[in-house]
């Protein structure tokens, strides 16, 4: 392991010192910003490389200047200093052609800007709201649902397993558009500010609890999209991944199907009984994906910052109190409200779960219905 | 000026040992102090960016928590921008400026006295906070809400140190107002003041205007914490995205409060080491003063992804890219400066020009940042860290250092080590290039700013630059070994010091007397 990254950093280091020499793209090393898919994305490259090549012009221009001077206009060389200087000639033509420089910037830059803020004649809407730290998808025409979370093991993260192709950027559940439709995108938030990135899609826009902001995207080619959160959100904001995927039409129309069926399954599941094994394991699943990243998966917390559940007086004393922070959450803190993010059998198993793991041991069982009770 | 000498030793009045610099009312004591608590802060600020560059080594989670993680980018900041850039720019302004006027002392001596010894209190009440439950803020040092109001029991202790800095900068700005408006020597105009001064001047007013928008816009979030109160609360029928506005327009007058004295500097040593007066002593003035202006009507820059109106994101956009006009006067001047003169490259000089180089990189991409439509790929990437510490460490910064050497031995009366100075700029230079130049490429890959992993298609540039990181972090003890070399003895240093040197402070002994003109010159 340790081998293998002295290895890397060894060929990185002399991959850094051939870069000066080599030209040509170097894709794995990321050098500069994607031309993605999108019409947005492609706009920014090129506003982007225009503003670039402006900028190594001026510097040229300048550092030039500054270097001749330097090796030229040295005292060691015998160099009589000169007394010049005011002249307003001079002085206007150098405020006057960097203005105009920057109108040539400003036009294309204003026509940009017009076409990425109009979110009109969209075909799919799609609701994304940010928690900390997953996302949840709503598909408002098609009466869909669902949240993305980071599906990369926990050990890839703390070394003990081989990081795999796609580190941090993969999510269980992934966002699905159709190619070459105008997507839609109304970004809001529950607890605290978020901003929703894909490279490749080409914009960025803030997740802000209270209020909606409006993005859209139209993606050209079929593939898979990967970000992250852009706004720091708290301790997990670097373990929020976005992932895009472009289907054809007639694939994303299948798609909708079957997430449809998927959530009429899922429905079912809250007007039947469950025992004590079915819960403690769906319990465990449900408990990794939206409680472990705070309270740890042994259910220890982070002294301080996080309460541990392990013997805590919450879970010890009366159900209720337990089901009541569970759904509602705790102002102030980073306790969310997950009565409307979790269905009543997720929630159900999830708190018989958290009474019974770790030597909790209180033997208290959820149905369900107990949940729909006491909504 | 040999008055000010024949009256020094009778004036030279004040108490031995520590207590000397507790109740010590003397500009040059007060810069002293503000001078050496700047650099104390400039390394704990940097043990906590070796934290960050030690995680961000390599992709996975290896050396800290990432809350703790969290802890470190938010106070790392804090620390650099109140703890060692600002008190460094007032401790050069309190030496300086009298010496630069003619004029015996500040104006406000006691005040002075407690502005800095405010600044001690406010940053051990700040550390202090890595100690309670909970740890330090780990919001960021722009404590957006709502996620700085999950804070832990470090919240009111920020708000709290925040106030306190504020106060602190407001009173040294008030002194510095008030000095040159009243203590010039006669003759000294305000057109014929050395530019450090004037762009001291402006940078005060800056601080007056500022400093109590930020003081309002945390007591608003410590109401709402603690009170009841929702400015801040969209629940509550507030709304999170003000405060960002408050906060920014405090927050971009701090960057040219972070930059103007770093302009005067480097305007006062390319002429003397170019032995060539500067090109345009008034056009630099207005440049400073149309930036001073324009910052005040730029900030929602900073937010061009919170969702504002087509029209506020084009003005915003307009009024960005106008700064580059006043800036690029700036650097224009001293490339012309430096045409035609017969320059030397002592380590003040050396330090000056890599000033110039970087501050512009840091420039341009900060030109490029202005563009709405592209912003929106930069935006919260590692584009925009590399674009400020680029302005920040080796444009205010590497001024910082250069005025340490430039005046250095007209403080301690002795030469610095030259051979050792210009070893400390030049593997500097290398070592701040390759810890931060890769992070464009990173930003524009797509790595977002504050986060502890990263995906492995990132870990390459990542391990460049904390390798950078390191030596540029060992390469500072140099500087301290110097000046507390400088300190102790060296070379009697002349009173020009340098053969291109102009101005009135080279005009006293090195070092100067204790009160620097008792009998204020006459200036032609």
């Amino acid at each position: 392991m340790l081998l293998r990254n002295m290895k890397r950093s060894l060929s990185g280091v002399a991959a850094a010192s051939l870069l000066l020499g080599a030209s040509g793209a170097r894709a794995d090393w990321g050098l500069n910003l994607p031309v993605g898919v999108t019409p947005i994305s492609q706009t920014a490259y090129s506003l982007h490389m225009l503003i670039l090549w402006i900028c190594v012009a001026i510097g040229v221009v300048v550092f030039g200047a500054m270097f001749i001077s330097i090796l030229r206009h040295r005292k060691s060389r015998g160099a009589v200093p000169a007394q010049f200087h005011e002249s307003t000639t001079v002085e206007i033509l150098w405020t006057i052609i960097p203005f105009l420089i920057l109108v040539s910037m400003a036009v294309p830059a204003t026509k940009a800007l017009i076409a990425m803020e109009d979110t009109s004649d969209s075909d799919v809407s799609i609701k994304v709201t940010a928690y900390q730290w997953k996302w949840q998808y709503e598909y408002l025409d098609e009466g869909i649902g669902f949240f993305s979370n980071l599906s990369t093991p926990t050990d890839q993260i703390y070394g003990s397993e081989e990081k795999g192709p796609h580190y941090l950027l993969e999510v269980d559940n992934k966002m699905v558009v159709p190619v070459g439709k105008k997507v839609r995108l109304l970004l809001t938030a529950s607890d605290v500010i978020h901003a929703w990135w894909v490279p490749e899609l080409g914009m960025k826009k803030d997740a802000i609890p209270g209020f909606i902001n409006e993005m859209w995207i139209q993606v050209k080619e079929p593939g898979v999209y990967r970000g992250q959160c852009a706004e720091l959100c708290g301790r997990d904001h670097g373990f929020m991944p976005i992932v895009v995927e472009a289907l054809s039409e007639a694939d994303y129309s299948q798609w909708v199907a079957d997430q449809q069926a998927a959530s009429a399954a899922a429905a079912a599941d809250d007007d039947r009984e469950m025992d004590m094994g079915e819960l403690m394991t769906r319990g465990e699943k449900v408990y990794g994906t939206h409680c472990a990243a705070c309270h740890q998966a042994n259910g220890a917390g982070l002294p301080g910052a996080f309460p541990g559940l392990v013997g805590s007086p919450l879970i010890k004393g009366p159900v209720a109190g337990h089901v009541d922070i569970v759904m509602n959450g705790k102002s102030g803190t980073a306790m969310a409200a997950f009565g409307g993010q979790l269905s009543d059998a997720d929630l159900a198993a999830v708190i018989t779960y958290e009474r019974n793991a770790w030597g909790n041991d209180t033997g208290d069982l959820l149905q369900p219905s107990d949940i729909k009770a006491a909504r | 000026m040999s008055t000010a000498t024949t009256h020094d030793t009778h004036h030279a009045e004040h108490q031995s040992g520590l207590l000397r610099w507790v109740f010590t009312t003397n500009h040059k004591d007060i810069g002293t102090l503000y001078l050496l608590f700047s650099l104390l802060m400039f390394f704990v600020g940097g043990a906590m960016a070796m934290v960050i560059r030690a995680e961000l080594f390599q992709p996975g989670m290896q050396v800290v928590d990432p809350m703790f993680f969290n802890q470190m980018t938010t106070m790392h900041a804090l620390i650099m921008i109140f703890g060692a850039v600002m008190p460094a720019f007032v401790g050069l302004a309190n030496w300086l400026i009298p010496m630069m006027i003619g004029a015996p002392d500040m104006a406000l001596p006691r005040m002075n006295n407690w502005s800095f010894w405010i600044l001690p209190f406010a940053f051990a009440m700040l550390l202090s906070t890595l100690l309670m439950a909970g740890g330090a803020p780990a919001g960021g040092w722009t404590m957006y809400p709502p996620l700085v109001l999950q804070t832990g029991d470090a919240f009111p202790f920020l708000i709290f140190s925040v106030h306190l800095m504020g106060i602190s900068s407001i009173m040294g700005a008030i002194n510095v107002v008030v000095t040159i408006v009243n203590m010039r020597a006669p003759g000294m105009t305000l057109m014929k003041m050395p530019l450090f001064v004037w762009t001291w001047l402006i940078t005060a007013y800056l601080l007056i205007a500022v400093m109590p928008v930020l003081a309002g816009a945390v007591t608003m979030l410590l109401t709402d914490k603690f009170f009841d109160t929702s400015f801040f609360n969209a629940a509550g029928g507030g709304d999170p995205v003000m405060f960002q506005h408050i906060f920014w327009f405090f927050g971009h007058p701090e960057v040219y409060i972070l930059i103007l004295p770093a302009f005067g500097i480097v305007s006062q040593i390319i002429p003397t080491f170019a032995r060539k007066p500067l090109f345009g002593y008034s056009s630099m003035v207005y440049a400073t003063a149309s930036i001073a202006f324009l910052s005040f009507i730029v900030w929602a820059h900073h937010m061009f992804t919170v969702g504002m109106p087509l029209t506020g994101e084009l003005f915003f956009m307009y009024a960005t890219m106008l700064i580059a006009v006043p800036t690029g006067v700036k650097v224009f001047n001293w490339v012309s400066t430096m045409w035609r003169g017969s320059m030397t490259f002592e380590t003040p000089m050396l330090f000056a020009l890599g000033f110039v180089v970087m501050f512009t990189i840091g420039g341009f991409s900060g030109l490029m940042l202005a563009i709405a439509p592209v912003d929106f790929q930069y935006h919260d990437t590692y584009f925009v860290v590399a674009h400020f510490h680029y302005v920040l460490v080796t444009g205010a910064i590497f001024a910082i250092m250069a005025a340490a050497y430039y005046w250095l031995p007209k403080w301690t009366g002795h030469m610095y080590n030259e051979t050792l100075g210009k070893w400390h700029f030049w593997l500097s230079t290398l070592f701040v290039n390759v810890l931060f130049f890769p992070q464009h490429f990173l930003g524009l890959a797509g790595m977002p700013r504050r986060i502890p992993d990263y995906s492995v298609q990132f870990a390459e540039f990542n391990m460049i630059s904390s390798l950078g990181g390191f030596a540029y972090g060992l390469t500072q003890l140099l500087f301290v070994y110097i000046v507390f070399q400088t300190i102790r003895g060296g070379a009697k240093a002349t009173d020009q010091v340098w053969e291109g040197a102009k101005g009135l402070e080279w005009t006293l002994p090195s070092p100067p007397p204790y009160h620097s003109f008792e009998t204020a010159p006459q200036i032609k």
